[in-house]
């Protein structure tokens, strides 16, 4: 075991991948010579060549369009997009294409494409650098979604999603790279070299899909959330003496729904929380599910944490962001009901 | 003069009620184009981009550097192709009319585009095919019966129900999956040349895309990676002057060629008369030899006319001149490459007559025996747990949920 931050954890996965299988090729504007705008493939050109961590043009639907015709032909790319705000120029690619070339075809071609993408905000990026934008690939047909929460998880996840014959939009919140953050701005930064989860294995292993991480069991409330959100509400949770069953869903398609459902049951009181703006966002499902699976057993209606519905402010910005006292709210709001 | 700025609005030379007007089309002389080496560089080439290479005059002669020498046998196979895509064709619109299937697209006028190119490439280069390139599955040797049985939707459907009608694909004949959303393969072209290069592999990638799609981003997302990596593809624009009713001014053909792209992005442009078999075969060879010698990726602009309707959906005595195609200057590609070989001596009427009546009967019980597998009315019917298959490799569960729930649904309505 090292500790690693979470971009040394996806740096170990992709430079054990390059190790392991020739197929593997990294793709995406400055992931070359330059190893990132926030170094996730540093060093990965030197040690592998121009022709496996190839540099392109600022093109993401070319990024996209071109790493489907090297899927189809027997490559296993691994492309990033610069920030996930960059990535609808590719859109049309990755919903009308990537999605559903196994479909079309039958499954005669498929695209064993991994799209790794930094998300969410935190950072004073403004609404061009913020964005949370999972909700928009959770609803196409096709596509797996991934969105890690610390180093570990990162690096066993991004393993399997490479390894993976299906297409993954991999979510990563950018905000928890270089260490866990409680959504609260002013207290001094803490690096994951404090955590237990940025202890992390050097070699090869994965993490599955499917296969949501219970954070912390509890008693009295689950709260279900995944990326940056998982140690805002935990913080939210512990605030308020609550003996909260905190689930980091990893995984948002496919979905772990044995996991949210039996903790429901248990507790009968739900929470979901994201980043994400609120209006049909990925919550919503998660809401639907609870619902459907566990109504006779919920004690007070499931509540909602997100980001308001506008485009992310860069002057507003933890007014915006759902921090550790609109979590708060809800959780109040779900143990008082009933 | 008040000198103002202005708003140029493209204007089809012909519309209905009109007598047709080709003179935009910008020609050269059969024979008249150099053909340079096949490692020169683009930006040395850049006349190729806007002449016409043309082989075939008027008489049915081939002549000039382009003339590709091709065996009259293999003339005679091109022929072949090309008249039994012709026919099979006309068949399936007959069916689309008579109901039999929801949707065509004819390639009528176009066919020397698909099949010479085709010819000129090896089984191993991987096509990227758009809709209308239906010549290509013939000259691949996909039998009628699996194309036939794709439109029908029926139990031997390639696609198992998933693709409207033409939208084709053949691993085992190295054709990749036809979208339907326009220009999208191009760059996925690129994308699997470039991977040949990084695997050090002998093969190239053609795609084809409309003039109209070449407006979309993707197009220009190609021929930007193509010249980057300098990959071993060739992207080819089927130049047949209308997207549904948009005339090729409104895809900027007005100012400037389509192949002249080519020069633009640092990639060899060449035009050529896309309804003339051997400048087609020429130039596709000579593209292809580049690509496979390093010198890179190589923008065809195929002219030539749409001398059908863009679909069965479509009516373009809405829009276009009547009988246009009569007046078009390059002709119908079978006729020249008939005429082409009588003049050889290696073809004759009666010949033709007995292979247009071979390929009749070859359509006919293909079609036969493509119906036996089902239609959109009668069975057998493909099972629609089908629906379910495929998404992803493994069915996750809210797929196997849904799909129980479909089967309910249909046990509760007696299988309707």
């Amino acid at each position: 075991m090292a500790g690693m931050n979470m971009i040394q954890a996806l740096n170990s996965a992709m430079d054990i991948m390059l190790m392991k299988d020739p197929s593997v090729v990294i793709m995406g504007e400055d992931v070359g010579y330059f190893g990132g705008v926030f170094r996730a493939t540093e060093g990965l050109q030197r040690k592998y060549g121009e022709h496996r961590v190839i540099d392109t043009p600022i093109a993401e639907g070319g990024i996209v369009g071109t790493a489907i015709g090297m899927s189809v032909n027997g490559l296993r790319p691994v492309a990033e997009i610069q920030f996930a705000d960059y990535i609808y120029p590719g859109f049309d690619q990755i919903v009308s294409e990537l999605a559903r070339i196994r479909y079309r075809s039958a499954g005669e071609f498929y695209a064993p494409v991994t799209i790794r993408t930094p998300c969410g905000g935190g950072i004073r990026g403004g609404q061009t650098h913020s964005q949370s934008p999972e909700g928009i690939f959770t609803h196409v047909s096709g596509l797996k979604v991934v969105m890690p929460s610390n180093p570990y998880d990162a690096k066993g996840l991004l393993i399997t999603c490479i390894e993976d014959d299906d297409p993954v939009i991999f979510f990563e919140p950018k905000r928890l790279y270089n260490g866990p953050f409680d959504g609260d701005p002013g207290k001094p930064a803490v690096p994951w070299s404090s955590h237990p989860k940025g202890q992390v294995d050097e070699g090869y292993y994965t993490v599955p899909l499917a296969k949501a991480d219970i954070v912390r069991a509890g008693a009295d409330v689950t709260i279900i959330t995944y990326g940056t959100m998982v140690y805002v509400a935990a913080a939210a949770a512990a605030a308020l003496n609550l003996d909260a069953e905190i689930i980091d869903l990893r995984s948002l398609v496919p979905l772990d729904v044995d996991t949210i459902c039996s903790s429901v049951r248990k507790t009968g009181r739900c929470v979901v929380a994201h980043e994400a703006t609120r209006f049909s966002g990925f919550g919503a499902e998660i809401l639907s599910i609870v619902q459907e699976e566990c109504f006779w057993d919920l004690e007070a209606p499931i509540q909602r944490v997100a980001g308001w519905d506008t485009p992310y402010p860069h002057a507003f910005e933890w007014e915006y962001f759902p921090g550790q006292a609109r979590v708060a709210t809800a959780l109040r709001a779900v143990m008082e009901s009933a | 003069m008040n000198r103002k700025s202005r708003l140029h609005l493209p204007r089809a030379p012909a519309r209905p009620g009109d007598v047709p007007d080709f003179s935009y089309v910008q020609l050269s002389p059969a024979g008249a184009v150099a053909r340079p080496d096949v490692n020169a560089r683009a930006r040395d080439i850049v006349s190729l981009s806007l002449d016409l290479v043309r082989v075939l005059d008027d008489s049915g002669g081939a002549v000039g550097p382009w003339h590709p020498h091709l065996d009259p046998a293999d003339l005679q196979v091109g022929l072949r192709h090309m008249l039994l895509t012709r026919l099979f064709d006309d068949r399936m619109q007959r069916n689309q009319r008579a109901g039999k299937i929801s949707f065509y697209i004819r390639s009528l006028g176009e066919e020397a585009v698909s099949v010479a190119q085709c010819m000129a490439l090896r089984p191993g280069d991987m096509l990227f095919p758009s809709y209308r390139n239906q010549g290509l599955q013939i000259a691949r040797g996909i039998p009628l019966v699996d194309l036939m049985s794709q439109c029908l939707s029926n139990t031997r459907d390639m696609c198992k129900g998933r693709q409207l009608p033409v939208m084709y694909h053949s691993k085992s004949g190295n054709i990749f999956s036809i979208s339907g959303n326009l220009a999208t393969q191009f760059p996925q072209a690129v994308g699997w040349a470039m991977a040949a290069a990084i695997k050090g592999e002998d093969h190239l990638a053609a795609s084809w895309i409309g003039e109209g799609s070449s407006a979309e981003a993707d197009f220009h997302h190609a021929l930007l990676f193509a010249s980057v990596y300098q990959a071993p593809v060739i992207l080819n624009v089927v130049n047949n002057q209308w997207a549904i009713s948009t005339f090729q001014g409104y895809a900027g053909g007005e100012q400037r060629s389509f192949a002249a792209r080519g020069p633009g992005y640092g990639i060899a442009g060449i035009r050529v008369d896309g309804n003339d078999f051997l400048a087609v075969y020429a130039v596709t060879q000579w593209a292809a030899e580049r690509a496979r010698t390093g010198a890179g990726p190589t923008l065809i602009e195929l002219v030539t006319y749409r001398a059908a309707a863009h679909s069965t959906s479509d009516d373009p005595a809405r829009y276009r001149a009547k009988n246009d195609q009569e007046h078009w200057p390059l002709g119908d590609p079978i006729l020249r490459l008939k005429q082409h070989l009588i003049s050889l001596g290696e073809w004759s009427e009666a010949r033709h007559q007995a292979m247009a009546a071979e390929l009749e009967a070859l359509v006919q019980a293909s079609w036969k025996e493509a119906v036996s597998f089902g239609t959109m009315t009668e069975g057998p019917r493909l099972d629609a747990d089908l629906m379910f298959e495929d998404v992803f490799k493994d069915m996750p569960e809210h797929l196997q949920k849904q799909r129980a729930s479909m089967r309910a649904e249909r046990s509760r309505s007696g299988g309707k």
